[in-house]
C-alpha cells in the first residue's frame, strides 16, 4: 500500500470545554472515497476543518497530499477542494461569476477561469441556469454549483462536508450520481456524514465516529461483519407453532434461533444465497406452520452504530456547540 | 545567499501581486451586490440625503454661526464625515454575512491571500462612500452648498473624507469579525458610532454644547476630522491645517492598530 494522501494522527481539539476532537487517527488511500459517519456534534465538521487548515488541532499532526495542515498550510490549500455544510455560493452572483470568481482566486488568469466555470458548469448540468443570479436556483442546484466550486482548482483532495444535509431524497440521489461521476476521475474524496445510506453507497472505507473519537474503522462489509451476517425473519400466524417453526428452520445454518413472543417472529441466522428463502418456506410447510411474512434481514450501518454506541444515529443528541453554530447561523440567514 | 535574497524579492513582489489580484476580485464580486440589487444602493443613498435636508431645513435656521456663514456650508463638511463612517459600518455586517454563508470558509480554503477578503470589502465600502458623498455634493448644491477654497482643496477634502472612513471600515471588519452575527453587528456598530459623530462639531459648533461635553468633544477624532474638511472646504476659521493633520495621524494610527487586530480575527473566524 502507498503512502496514505491524508493522514492524521492523534487530533484533539477542544472548544473550551467541549472536546470536539479526542485524539482522532485518520488514513484516507489515494483515489478512495472516505467516509466519516457519525450523529450531529460528533466532531466530523471539526476534523474537516482541521484537515482543510481552517482550524488549528490543540494537538496531533496530520498531512493532506504531504502538506502539514499546520506549517504548510498554504501549500496545502492550493491542493484541496471543500464544499462546507451550507452552499457557500454567493447569491448576488450568477453560477458562471461564482465560479469564475473562485478560479481567480486559484490564480488562474481570466480565460482559464471562464473556459474552466464553463466546462464544470456542464459537467453539472448547470450551464441551462448559468447565466441567472444564484439567488433563483434550487436548494439541490446551489449544492451542486457548490460542488462545482469545489472542483474549479482541480484539488487532488476533495472534502465534502455532509454535501446532501437537507436535501430531499431526489435532489440526494441525483447529488450521489454527480458525486460518484467525479471520483471516477481518480479524486480522493473525504465526505462526513450522517446519513448511513449514503456512507454504504459512496464510501470504499467508512469511519464512525463519535463524540470525537473514532470507534470503529473498515470497509462497510467489515462494518456490518462485526454485528454477524444475514438473519431471516418469520413471522408465525399461530403462536402456538412458534416451537414447531423453530425446530423447522434451525438446521438450516449455523446458529440458534431467537424468538419475539410478542410479535411471534422467529429470527435465524442464515447464509444467503439463492434458494433460501424457498428452502425455509418449503421446510415450514412440511412442518405445518403457516407464516405472515417472511423477509431476510440484512445488517445496516445503523445496525453497527447501535451496537457500537448503544444509540441510533438519529437518536443520538447533538453536542451544544454545534448544535447552537448550526441555529445561530440559520438565525441570522436571510 | 543572492539567489536566495533574490527569490525572496520575487517572492514578495509575487505574494504583493496576487494579495492586490484577490482584493480586487473581491472587491468586484462585493460591488456586483450594488448593481444586482439597485433598492440597497437606492435606500441606502436616500438615508445620507435624507439627513442632508433634515438638518439644513430643520436645524438650519436655529443655529446661529459666526460670521453669518450658510448653515448648508457648516453642515456639508460634517455630514461628509458622517456619512462616511456610518456607512464604513457596512463593512461589518458584509463581512458577517459572508460568515454566515459559509463563504468566509470557502474563501479562506482557497490558496488566496490571507488579507484579500478584507481589504476587497473595505475598498468596495470605500468605493461606495464615494459615491454617496458625490451624490450628496450635489444635492449639497441644490440647497446653496458651496465649496469655497478652490478645487484642490475640495478633492483633498473628499480624500480626507473617505480615508478617515477608511480607517473605521478596518474597526468595524475586527467587530463584524469577532460578534458574527448580522443584526448584532448592526447594533453594535451603532452605539459608539452615533454618539462619538453627534458628540463633534459635524452638526453644531463645539462652543454651543455643555462645559464637560466641550471637553470630550474637542478631543474627539471625528471633531478633528470635520474641521479638517471644513477648513479644506470653507478656509479659516473654520477649522485649521492641524486638524487635517491630526486626522490623518488617527487614521494612520487606526489602521495601524485595526488591520491586524481584523485579520487575526479573520483567520481565526470559526
Amino acid at each position: 500500500m502507498s503512502a496514505p494522501i491524508i493522514s492524521a494522527t492523534g487530533i484533539t481539539k477542544s472548544f473550551g470545554d467541549v472536546h470536539a476532537l479526542t485524539g482522532v487517527d485518520l488514513e484516507v488511500q489515494a483515489g478512495t472515497v472516505y467516509g466519516l459517519l457519525g450523529p450531529n456534534g460528533a466532531g466530523k465538521t471539526t476534523m474537516v476543518r482541521v484537515l482543510t487548515t481552517l482550524l488549528k488541532p490543540d494537538a496531533g499532526k496530520a498531512t493532506v497530499a504531504g502538506y502539514d495542515v499546520v506549517t504548510q498550510a498554504a501549500q496545502l490549500r492550493t491542493t484541496i477542494g471543500l464544499a462546507g455544510q451550507y452552499a457557500a455560493v454567493d447569491e448576488i452572483l450568477t453560477g458562471r461569476e461564482n465560479l469564475e470568481m473562485v478560479g481567480r482566486l486559484y490564480h488562474l488568469s481570466p480565460g482559464e477561469s471562464r473556459d474552466r466555470a464553463e466546462e464544470i458548469l456542464e459537467r453539472f448540468d448547470l450551464t441551462h441556469a448559468a447565466g441567472r443570479t444564484v439567488k433563483t436556483y434550487s436548494g439541490g442546484m446551489r449544492r451542486r454549483l457548490d460542488l462545482a466550486a469545489s472542483l474549479v482548482g482541480r484539488p487532488q483532495v476533495l472534502f465534502l462536508d455532509e454535501p446532501t444535509t437537507g436535501l430531499d431524497p431526489r435532489s440526494r440521489l441525483g447529488l450521489w450520481e454527480f458525486i460518484e461521476r467525479l471520483v471516477e476521475g481518480g479524486t480522493t474524496l473525504l465526505l462526513t456524514t450522517q446519513y448511513l445510506e449514503e456512507a454504504d453507497r459512496l464510501a470504499d472505507r467508512i469511519a464512525v465516529i463519535d463524540k470525537g473519537a473514532v470507534i470503529a474503522e473498515g470497509t462497510s462489509d467489515e462494518l456490518k461483519g462485526t454485528i454477524g451476517g444475514d438473519v431471516l425473519e418469520l413471522e408465525i400466524a399461530d403462536p402456538a407453532n412458534l416451537q414447531l417453526a423453530i425446530g423447522a428452520v434451525e438446521g438450516m445454518c449455523c446458529g440458534e434461533a431467537t424468538v419475539d413472543e410478542l410479535r411471534n417472529i422467529v429470527r435465524v441466522p442464515v447464509e444467503t444465497a439463492v434458494g433460501t428463502i424457498t428452502d425455509a418456506v418449503r421446510r415450514l410447510d412440511t412442518a405445518g406452520v403457516k407464516l405472515v411474512d417472511i423477509a431476510i434481514h440484512r445488517p445496516t450501518l445503523d445496525d453497527v452504530f447501535l451496537s457500537l454506541t448503544g444509540e441510533s444515529v438519529e437518536d443520538a443528541l447533538p453536542a451544544d456547540d454545534e448544535l447552537v453554530t448550526a441555529n445561530s447561523r440559520k438565525r441570522s440567514r436571510r | 545567499m543572492t539567489t536566495t535574497a533574490q527569490r525572496a524579492r520575487v517572492s514578495v513582489v509575487d505574494r504583493l501581486r496576487w494579495e492586490i489580484r484577490d482584493a480586487l476580485v473581491i472587491t468586484k464580486r462585493n460591488l456586483l451586490k450594488y448593481i444586482r440589487v439597485p433598492t440597497l444602493l437606492v435606500f441606502s443613498t436616500v438615508q445620507p440625503v435624507m439627513f442632508v435636508l433634515l438638518f439644513a431645513f430643520v436645524f438650519g435656521g436655529a443655529i446661529p454661526l459666526q460670521g453669518g456663514l450658510d448653515y448648508v456650508d457648516f453642515l456639508m463638511p460634517g455630514i461628509f464625515i458622517q456619512t462616511s463612517l456610518f456607512g464604513s459600518t457596512n463593512t461589518g455586517v458584509g463581512l458577517a454575512e459572508d460568515m454566515n454563508k459559509g463563504l468566509v470558509d470557502r474563501f479562506r480554503s482557497l490558496p488566496m491571500s490571507r488579507s484579500a477578503v478584507l481589504a476587497g470589502r473595505t475598498v468596495s465600502d470605500s468605493a461606495r462612500n464615494l459615491f454617496v458623498v458625490t451624490l450628496m455634493t450635489i444635492v449639497g448644491y441644490i440647497i446653496g452648498f458651496n465649496f469655497q477654497n478652490g478645487l484642490l482643496n475640495a478633492a483633498f477634502a473628499i480624500g480626507l473624507v473617505l480615508a478617515f472612513g477608511y480607517a473605521f471600515t478596518w474597526i468595524s471588519a475586527t467587530i463584524g469579525l469577532a460578534i458574527k452575527d448580522v443584526e448584532s453587528v448592526q447594533a453594535a456598530s451603532f452605539i459608539w458610532i452615533f454618539p462619538l459623530t453627534f458628540a463633534s462639531s459635524a452638526f453644531v459648533p463645539v462652543e454651543s454644547m455643555t462645559s464637560w461635553l466641550q471637553v470630550f468633544s474637542r478631543n474627539n477624532p471625528i471633531t478633528h476630522a470635520v474641521n479638517g474638511a471644513r477648513y479644506l472646504v470653507l478656509g479659516e476659521p473654520w477649522g485649521a491645517m492641524s486638524d487635517v493633520w491630526i486626522t490623518l495621524v488617527w487614521t494612520v494610527a487606526l489602521l495601524a492598530i485595526f488591520i491586524p487586530l481584523a485579520v487575526s480575527n479573520y483567520r481565526k473566524a470559526v
